[in-house]
């Protein structure tokens, strides 16, 4: 294994994180938050001691496999992770740095599970770094990096970063260049994230308010800067941000279909229609459901939408506690909890595609068992799904499920119900936030003891990664020489 | 640029590597997707599964807003039709590999009709290179440059030269000739050298000359003077048939072995004159019971790599005075190297050579890039560039300007005159310059040579 390119590009990220704490610090300063720009110093201090020597020059030896890819972004997201815990941590935010870690993990990979109990009396530049985490890991930082800096140039190393940093099941370059890739990538994220802004101010919402919104639906994370989450704010707002999860939670392809005006083979993806058919459906249920508790029909489709569009795209924004909702449609939102959104988008949970995937092998399995002699390939978008791609799936299916019973297991130490516990994995794992129970939309996390935290950490890490990333750097062949 | 290549064999492969790591986007077609993937993986490229002729494959790359298709699948029909479809499509250039020597003859007027930019015959150009280190075998390589008027060629300083221990200012005095070392390779490590430069035992050295004068170097460097009157070719491939040609025309014997009968039947109807042996030629025996130690040169040029070098060994062992091997895979040049395999071909680099001169004329201005050749194990590249009235400094002396390190201006040719130049000559319009760099440098414009130019380097891995 090549460690010396590895602590090249974690050095780099890390220099590029103390760039980012950078507008956080000013707001502190601005806002005469001493304690809070003390540790955003403190942090930046960290990232760049540690930064600059490891990427100070470009090994020489350049060869980067598969190994090497899944090992720098586990690491990366690891490393970030606990450098950007520093500043709740000597920022006064939270005291406990197990705490901060978890906060900043829910923040990085999208999940947007607090432990805060009080959100509003957090300092300004602490809630804008808190929700940029979501904005930055929505993307993947690794990405961003790739399409600043191509320091991969002319080589496919940077493939095997892509692929084990963005979620899905097939990835792919948009066009043969990555760090154009990730530029196009990048481009409509920043355009979409600052269309949202914009409508949100015209909407009345405080500039603060909008932006960190925005970061935290662009990012499909869901920390959000008032204690009621979305409630407090207008109809109009609460709208704005239904329509834009709903298209955060869209694969980024699609976008760049519409850019290259490939209209139709924009419309006719398989992916988007299954995806906007489960959303619209589960809506309806979900509104029929509710209607008696709501005074209008308008108004229960209003939160009916909100609510499946947050928990589909695995946001997690809340307009309505629907832990109060009926059983049927509680049950409907943890079923969409664990489905997710689409791949190749910025949303967590098992996504449309594998879904579609699994549901095609399934029936080629059930067909050839009926006719056992036939030749059956399973084909999305009329293209033909390899054997590698239906066995990942496959694989990916088994490992999670395994996952999520041995941290359910892990976490009923803490002797809260089986509700609790199993949602509060689904939606740490699934990168969504709020679960049922005590871990509902208008509860939190800070009820958990360290070691449970930890387990869910570790379940917000591998849901955003994937699985396998975080899975290779606990495998002791990856750090076997040779 | 951009760039779709149809084919991800050896020749696609090759031109995926050169390509991308000058910096174009890079889209590769192939029917493979084992292939495909590893091309992925290995290199910043886009791939792109099916049938390069058809359609729709060609939309999914993108081929109607690309700037250039090169089509080197396995079938030269199919290879037409690509080209024919993309230039349908409206992509500005396309190049086709064709090899089948039955269409040799109606090359130009296909490529006329079909208004495709460029053929490419990886084979023949094989074959040329071959013969023309038949004719000068003293020289390990040779490059040409200005239409046949100069060249590079490779020397090895042997023991007892009398270039040893000399430095470079005193070779005209030995040489008699005006020559200029362009480069040398001591132990792994290139130099591009000057005047004080002192050589050694087993520096191999880089020499532009007049074409003319290379008879005259040979004698007064005092190198060993062999003449080809015979030649044995192992294997009956493509390149066979068309060296034989080539050597047939001059006089040269051939004699040619080749395992299979049927190809035998084949090259036997093609070349009337041509001796064919319907033998293993790995077999030791087979090659003593055909003269192998009396022939002046061996051609090894089965398709298996691994045997060419085995009977290259053998044959230097024997003190064959010529031996050329043809490798495919070129990644392990360093190993064979000082193995007594000094003269090496190997068609996919020619072809990947002519293709990227292309590319790069493309991208200049005026279009003059008028030959790529790369020396040294790959290391070095010579190119030849015409001086047109944008060129800067024009007429100056070459005192006067200054160049980027690890540039050299290595001859001159002024209509059709070759100078060797000296520091008080100039470039003038019309001029064709060879220049000298590592290959690590991508000179696409003539401009780019000088020191005031901004720097365009090639990618690294």
């Amino acid at each position: 294994m090549n460690y010396r390119i590895i602590a090249y590009f974690i050095g780099r990220i890390l220099r590029l994180e103390a760039v980012f704490m950078a507008p956080a610090l000013a707001i502190s300063l601005y806002q005469g938050e001493h304690a809070a720009a003390a540790g955003f110093l403190i942090a930046m201090g960290a990232l760049l001691l540690v930064g600059v020597p490891w990427s100070w020059k470009r090994p020489e030896n350049r060869s980067f496999g598969a190994r090497e890819g899944f090992v720098t972004v586990g690491l990366v997201w690891v490393v970030v992770s606990l450098f950007g815990a520093l500043p709740f941590f000597f920022g006064g935010g939270i005291p406990s740095y197990v705490d901060a870690v978890f906060e900043t993990v829910s923040g990085f990979t999208t999940t947007g599970a607090s432990i805060l109990t009080e959100v509003e009396s957090m300092a300004m530049g602490l809630l804008y770094w808190r929700s940029f985490t979501h904005w930055l890991g929505g993307m993947g930082v690794l990405v961003f990096l790739l399409a600043i800096v191509p320091m991969t140039r002319g080589s496919g190393a940077s493939l095997h970063l892509l692929r084990a940093e963005s979620p899905g099941p097939q990835v792919g370059k948009l066009v043969p260049k990555m760090h154009q890739t990730a530029k196009i990538l990048y481009g409509i994220y920043v355009a979409l994230t600052l269309l949202q802004i914009v409508l949100l101010l015209a909407g009345g919402m405080p500039l603060f308010d909008a932006v960190t919104t925005a970061f935290g639906t662009a990012g499909t994370g869901g920390f959000a800067v008032k204690n009621d989450s979305m409630a407090g704010y207008s109809f109009y707002l609460q709208t704005v941000v239904t329509v834009f999860m709903a298209v955060f939670g869209i694969n980024f392809n699609i976008f760049y279909l519409l850019l290259i005006r490939e209209f139709a083979k924009a419309f006719f993806n398989e992916e988007l229609r299954v995806y906007l058919g489960i959303m619209l459906g589960s809506i309806a249920l979900v509104t029929v459901n509710i209607s008696h508790l709501y005074p209008s029909v308008r108004e229960a489709l209003h939160h009916a939408a909100f609510q499946v569009s947050s928990i589909m795209t695995t946001t997690g924004f809340a307009t309505a506690d629907f832990n109060l909702w009926p059983e049927f449609s509680r049950s409907l939102l943890v079923l969409l909890m664990v489905l997710g959104a689409c791949a190749g988008s910025t949303g967590g949970g098992i996504k449309t595609a594998r879904l579609i995937i699994l549901f095609k092998s399934v029936r080629n399995e059930v067909w050839k068992m009926l006719h056992p002699r036939s030749v059956k390939l399973a084909r999305m978008d009329g293209s033909i799904l390899d054997e590698g791609t239906l066995y990942g799936v496959n694989a990916y299916m088994a490992v999670y499920c395994i996952i999520v019973a041995v941290s359910a297991l892990l976490v009923s130490f803490d002797n809260f119900s089986f509700e609790t516990n199993v949602t509060a994995v689904f939606a740490c794992l699934n990168n969504i936030g709020p679960g049922l129970g005590l871990v509902g939309p208008m509860g939190n996390y800070s009820a958990f003891s360290d070691f449970s935290k930890l387990v869910l950490t570790a379940n917000m890490l591998i849901g955003r990664l994937e699985i396998f990333p975080i899975l290779a750097l606990l495998m002791p062949t990856t750090w076997r020489r040779g | 640029m951009k760039i779709v290549i149809v084919g991800d064999g050896k020749v696609g492969c090759t031109l995926t590597e050169r390509l991308s790591k000058e910096g174009h986007d890079i889209v590769v077609i192939d029917n493979n997707r084992q292939v495909l993937r590893e091309s992925a993986e290995i290199f910043d490229v886009m791939a792109v599964h099916g049938n390069g002729a058809s359609l729709r494959v060609q939309k999914a790359a993108d081929v109607q807003n690309s700037d250039l298709l090169i089509a080197a699948a396995s079938g030269d029909e199919l290879n037409l039709l690509c080209c024919i479809i993309a230039r349908k499509l409206g992509c500005k250039h396309t190049i086709a590999r064709m090899r089948n020597p039955e269409y040799v003859e109606q090359l130009f007027f296909l490529r006329e009709e079909l208004g495709l930019s460029m053929m490419i015959n990886p084979e023949r150009a094989s074959a040329k290179e071959i013969f023309r280190l038949l004719q000068f075998p003293t020289f390990l390589k040779r490059d040409s440059f200005a239409k046949g008027r100069a060249e590079i060629v490779e020397i090895v300083l042997r023991e007892g030269s009398i270039l040893s221990g000399k430095r470079l200012n005193e070779l005209y005095k030995i040489a008699k000739v005006k020559v200029l070392v362009c480069a040398v390779e001591r132990e792994d490590r290139v130099y591009i050298p000057d005047g004080s430069f002192r050589l050694q035992r087993g520096d191999k050295l880089y020499v532009t000359a007049p074409t003319q004068d290379l008879t005259a170097l040979i004698k007064h460097l005092g190198l060993e003077k062999i003449k080809v009157r015979n030649a044995i070719l192992v294997g009956g491939s493509r390149i066979a048939y068309y060296l034989a040609r080539e050597l047939e025309e001059a006089g040269i014997g051939v004699k040619i072995i080749e395992t299979s009968e049927d190809r035998c039947n084949q090259l036997a109807e093609l070349l009337p004159r041509a001796q064919i042996v319907h033998a293993d030629g790995s077999s030791q025996a087979v090659l003593r019971a055909e003269g192998i130690e009396q022939t002046d040169a061996v051609v090894t040029l089965t398709n298996i790599d691994e045997e060419n070098l085995l009977i290259s060994m053998f044959a230097n062992y024997l003190h064959v005075p010529k031996v050329v091997t043809k490798i495919n895979r070129t990644e392990y040049t360093e190993v064979i190297r000082d193995k007594g395999i000094d003269s090496v071909i190997s068609p996919k680099l020619l072809c990947a050579n002519d293709i990227v001169r292309y590319v790069r004329a493309m991208q200049n201005t005026t279009g003059s890039v008028l030959a790529l050749h790369r020396i040294v194990d790959e290391r070095v590249e010579a190119l030849e560039f015409l001086a047109s009235p944008s060129t800067r400094h024009l007429g100056e002396t070459l005192q006067q300007i200054t160049l980027k390190p690890d540039i050299l201006i290595a001859c001159i040719n002024r209509k059709g005159r070759i100078i060797i130049p000296k520091g008080d000559d100039t470039i003038e319009p019309g001029d064709t310059l060879i220049v000298v760099t590592t290959a690590d440098r991508m000179i696409v414009d003539l401009n780019d040579i000088f020191a005031d130019a901004p720097e365009r380097l090639a990618a690294v891995q």
